[in-house]
């Protein structure tokens, strides 16, 4: 199919069309702060009205992880007082993620590699399979935080459905798939002719010029400066600062580490076994039963996530474990960053 | 390595791996004060496992928890657990009987290398519940016992109200194919045997130990001496053998609380050698 131009006057009216199939999910205003009208705080929620989509957003405080991998999910049900009888909870219907900026579409093919492989999670995957992606190209940094073109997430090669970019008043809309070829054809929309075309290639070159390395090596030589890095003093300095709070896991995108837990309906007829986010900075998440803490020292999970970030996520899954979106860094209260800490101990020799 | 559409959509309508099996309670005995003995069968397929692994055991409306296997395949059909009452679910297990039924994930993880003990001399070193994961091998090799060199077994408790499997205990000391030590750190009055630490015992018993594999399962402190005192009799680092203990809570290599760096337990272990170990730096 050939690339498709949208006037944003219509973008309303797609958004509509498509929610008329199924549940559409984007960012919107969620707050603005008093003391600097200018520092807006959006997020990821089901559309309710197409106007309040704000595709100007420049990044969401979590990102659209829970719409496939909700925060709280049931696994499994049984029956209390007879027979238990186990039953898989899987649960999806159709949805779109429309308008997820590159970080977050390299974030979701993480999640993707992490849940297929090995042995296969049908309760992320099911959810997944019926999720069409609407990509949003970023024409800028969002801030200093970010450092996606070092973590190579700024160019995603797959893992979207169709590709929004923005050019004055339309968008050019790029379909990957041919899910993505149906979820256009629901809109009305012109095939682009040559100017648009020419405006496309003035976008990726203006794109190219914003964005600049922050990390002092290439970040395939990430998971060996980790390494090196093993027994350095950084991790305790670091760690001063560190509450052992989990903002920084709670806002991350890659973030897929769990704990399982059963609850049980009112009545005591049936119960649920359900999991959550869990927090590898939290003291308990290494603890054994008998007491023992495997990583009982704060600089030793603060090293551990980084580790997971750099290294281990990607040893693991094949995809970056850190997107370099910066989430993690905004969300931490004592000012830890995870790209400063990768460009001290890369600089570090 | 990337995943494809094909991987999501297979993955999609794969069986989940978080619904227990059902199983019933063949057997159950309260072994000391805290730890509990079952002998389970699965109700339909029976439970297909090695020496070394384990299962997730669910009372339903309370949880799920990882328990070592302690029996051998070699025994047949049914299996066996020994639980120690520390948390939630290994509490409510307290009240479960003959009869009763539970929820069982597994078997997870890998098993001990028997194969490549086959002809070679074994040294067990197991403290306190560690004899339990231990005893799923042990029993292996007695059932295969010609099939093996020199077998030693040293077991060690904190006194001899926790030692477990009393009976099979006195059992492996009247064999005359079998070396069996038993120490406990704190005797009482009826106690005839050994006292003191567990590598005390190093010193009673004869090994050649470029034909030795130790197997060491036990509390992190006795893993640390007890692998000392292996090395210094000249065992070979990729022949001492442990198991680690972690909180799995899915099995699957997913949810990152068994995680040692890039080393996941409930699937690259919990077995694994001193040489992996020491690589592992959290490990014990």
């Amino acid at each position: 199919m050939l690339p498709q131009v949208l006037k944003k006057s219509d973008l309303a009216a797609w958004i509509e069309a498509l929610m008329a199939k199924r549940r559409v999910a984007a960012p919107v205003l969620k707050e603005t702060s008093v003391a600097d009208p200018t520092d807006l705080k959006f997020g990821w929620e089901y559309v309710v009205d197409p106007t309040e989509v704000r595709l100007d957003y420049s990044v969401t405080v979590l990102g659209p992880k829970k719409f496939l991998w909700p925060a709280r999910q049931p696994l499994v049900s049984y029956a209390l007082g007879g027979d238990p009888a186990p039953k898989a909870m899987i649960e999806h219907e159709p949805q779109v993620l429309f308008g997820v900026h590159p970080c977050d579409i390299t974030a979701i093919r993480t999640l993707d590699a992490a849940f297929a492989k090995d042995i296969p999670d049908p309760h992320y995957l099911a959810r997944r399979q019926d999720t069409a992606i609407v990509g949003l190209e970023c024409a800028a940094p969002c801030d200093e935080s970010s450092f996606c073109l070092d973590m190579g997430s700024l160019y995603p090669e797959a893992g979207y459905d169709v590709m929004l970019t923005p050019m004055g008043d339309s968008w050019y809309a790029e379909a990957k798939t041919a899910l993505g070829q149906a979820l256009v054809g629901e809109a009305r929309m012109r095939p682009a002719g040559k100017p648009d075309m020419e405006a496309r290639q003035a976008f990726s070159e203006e794109k190219r010029s914003n964005f600049h390395f922050k990390l002092p090596c290439e970040v395939k030589y990430l998971p060996d400066v980790l390494d090196a890095s093993y027994d350095s003093l950084i991790w305790e300095a670091i760690a001063r600062r560190c509450f052992s709070c989990g903002s920084c896991n709670t806002t991350c995108p890659t973030c897929y580490c769990f704990d399982v837990y059963d609850d049980v309906a009112v009545d005591l007829t049936k119960g649920c076994r359900a999991r959550r986010y869990d927090s590898c900075q939290l003291d308990p998440f290494a603890q054994v039963a008998g007491g023992e803490n495997f990583r009982q020292h704060r600089w030793s999970r603060l090293r551990h996530r980084m580790f997971r970030k750099g290294k281990y996520i990607l040893e693991q899954t094949g995809q970056a474990g850190c997107v370099g979106c910066g989430r993690c860094d905004r969300a931490c209260v004592a000012g830890i960053s995870i790209k400063d800490t990768f460009i001290q101990i890369a600089g570090s020799r | 390595m990337t995943v494809t559409q094909i991987d999501i959509e297979k993955g999609a309508a794969a069986a989940s791996p978080y619904v227990p099996r059902m199983a019933r309670i063949v057997a159950a005995e309260q072994m000391t004060g805290t730890e509990r003995f079952f002998r389970l069968r699965m109700e339909g397929e029976p439970l297909r496992y090695e020496p070394g692994q384990f299962v997730g055991v669910t009372v339903f409306g309370v949880g799920e928890a990882p328990i070592s296997i302690c029996s051998s395949p070699t025994q047949g059909d049914e299996f066996e657990l020994t639980v120690r009452s520390v948390g939630l679910v290994t509490n409510a297990l307290r009240g479960f009987n003959q009869g009763d039924r539970l929820g069982v994930r597994g078997a997870f993880g890998n098993h001990f290398d028997y194969d490549a003990m086959k002809g070679q001399d074994i040294l067990f070193v197991a403290g306190g519940l560690g004899l339990a994961p231990t005893r799923s091998l042990i029993r292996y090799v007695l059932d295969k016992r010609k099939d093996f060199g020199k077998v030693t077994i040293l077991v060690g408790a904190r006194d001899p109200s926790l030692l477990l499997f009393r009976p099979e205990i006195d059992a492996w000391l009247a064999r005359g194919d079998v070396q069996t030590l038993v120490t406990v750190d704190r005797p009482d009055k009826a106690w005839k045997g050994n006292v003191g630490v567990i590598t005390r015992l190093f010193n009673q018993i004869d090994m050649d130990p470029a034909r030795t594999y130790a197997v060491v399962v036990g509390p992190p402190v006795m893993f640390k001496f007890t692998v000392l005192e292996a090395l210094a009799e000249g065992i070979r680092e990729h022949r001492i053998i442990c198991s680690l203990e972690r909180h799995m809570k899915c099995g699957v290599g997913k949810c990152g609380h068994c995680q040692i760096r890039g080393t996941y337990v409930c699937r690259d272990g919990p077995v694994f050698t001193y040489e992996q170990v020491k690589r592992l730096r959290e490990g014990i």
